[in-house]
């Protein structure tokens, strides 16, 4: 008998938090089967963030620590800064990342801190009850844009990977998604190839994930996972953004 | 059968994702609750697996572990 797939070593026993379908369980393994697969378990240093993400210090059997809501580019570039040997990433929300940690982002891309974040878009404020986010789509309904996403009333979404590919800093700039199975071993790829820039120091990496979240999208897990394709990839569409050399 | 899953019915939260995505529809949901109060999904071992990990590739709970059965194996 062969063993084809098991937990990842890197994994707690804990049972996630997350809801039925969501895209946070598919992340939180593949970052760990990427540690495991890399060997780095015990030069890891992952930055948790406010949000759904946000007890992965109970799932992650590698050092993890908390961040304010928004700075996990910060925390992540001041641990990176006194700890060069160590592979940090941040793993932070479209909340989180594109809203109110917009400063501590963008300028740790712009600075091209050596550090990689895990940016999980699911087009909404999960944790708190899918409130619109920077990165809602225009017409989408969240419980702050009850009619549907406005441009004029509310802008328009953000591509965070388009902006950061602007900045001199960026190394490495993927968007991919995790909606069904060619998707996520692609995601997982991407995941890997973020920390080896990261080893490399060729620059700032980030992996943009697009992420269903059935319960707030108030949709059946299948159907959200369709729906990133329907909908989500029209706006965000998937694929290499940037890689400034290849690693 | 060439190969087969083991499903933790604590971790699963039956979204059903590991039985549309499975190319044997070898998985289906019962009509048992876990601790969490969800309906579990199951292997049925009468239809063919090939022990292919989509559904585990798929498993948002990390639930599901995949065998393969070798040549060398007892039945
Ligand atoms: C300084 C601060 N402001 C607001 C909050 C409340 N808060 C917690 S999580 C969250 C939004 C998280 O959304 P996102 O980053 O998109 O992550 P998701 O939950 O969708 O994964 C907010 C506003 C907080 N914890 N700290």
């Amino acid at each position: 008998m062969k063993t084809v797939y098991c937990r990842p070593k890197c994994m707690k026993e804990a049972h996630f938090h997350y809801c039925p379908g969501c895209g946070h369980g598919v992340i939180t393994r593949l970052i760990a089967e990427v540690v495991d697969e890399m060997e780095l378990r015990d030069k890891t240093i992952c930055v948790a963030p406010a949000g759904c993400g946000m007890l992965l210090y109970n799932y992650f059997d590698i050092d993890t620590i908390e961040s304010a809501h928004g700075r996990g580019a910060a925390v992540a570039t001041g641990i990176k800064r006194v700890r060069p040997e160590n592979l940090v990433f941040s793993y932070q929300g479209d909340g989180d990342l594109a809203a109110i940690g917009t400063a501590e982002g963008f300028h740790a891309a712009n600075r091209g801190e050596l550090i990689s974040v895990i940016f999980v878009n699911n087009g909404v404020y999960g944790m708190t009850g899918g409130q619109m986010a920077p990165t809602t789509m225009l017409e989408q309904v969240t419980t702050t844009s009850p009619a549907g996403r406005d441009s004029v009333l509310q802008g328009h979404p953000v591509k965070i990977c388009e902006v950061y590919a602007t900045l001199d800093g960026t190394s490495y700039l993927e968007r991919v998604a995790v909606n069904k199975p060619a998707a996520i071993i692609k995601t997982k790829k991407a995941i890997a190839k973020a920390f080896r820039h990261q080893q490399q120091k060729t620059g700032f990496s980030l992996v943009e994930i697009l992420s269903p979240c059935p319960t707030n999208w108030k949709m059946s897990p299948l159907d959200s996972c369709r729906w990133v394709d329907d909908v989500m990839t029209k706006v965000f569409p998937l694929g290499l953004i940037k890689e400034t050399k290849k690693c | 059968m060439k190969g087969f899953i083991r499903i933790d019915p604590e971790r699963c939260k039956g979204c059903s994702l590991c039985m549309e995505y499975c190319p044997g529809h070898a998985i289906s949901l019962t009509n048992r609750l876990n601790l969490k109060g969800y309906f579990v999904a199951d292997f049925e071992d009468k239809k063919e697996c090939t022990g292919c990990a989509v559904c585990a590739v798929m498993c948002p709970e990390v639930a599901i572990e995949v065998y393969q059965i070798e040549k060398t194996d007892e039945r």
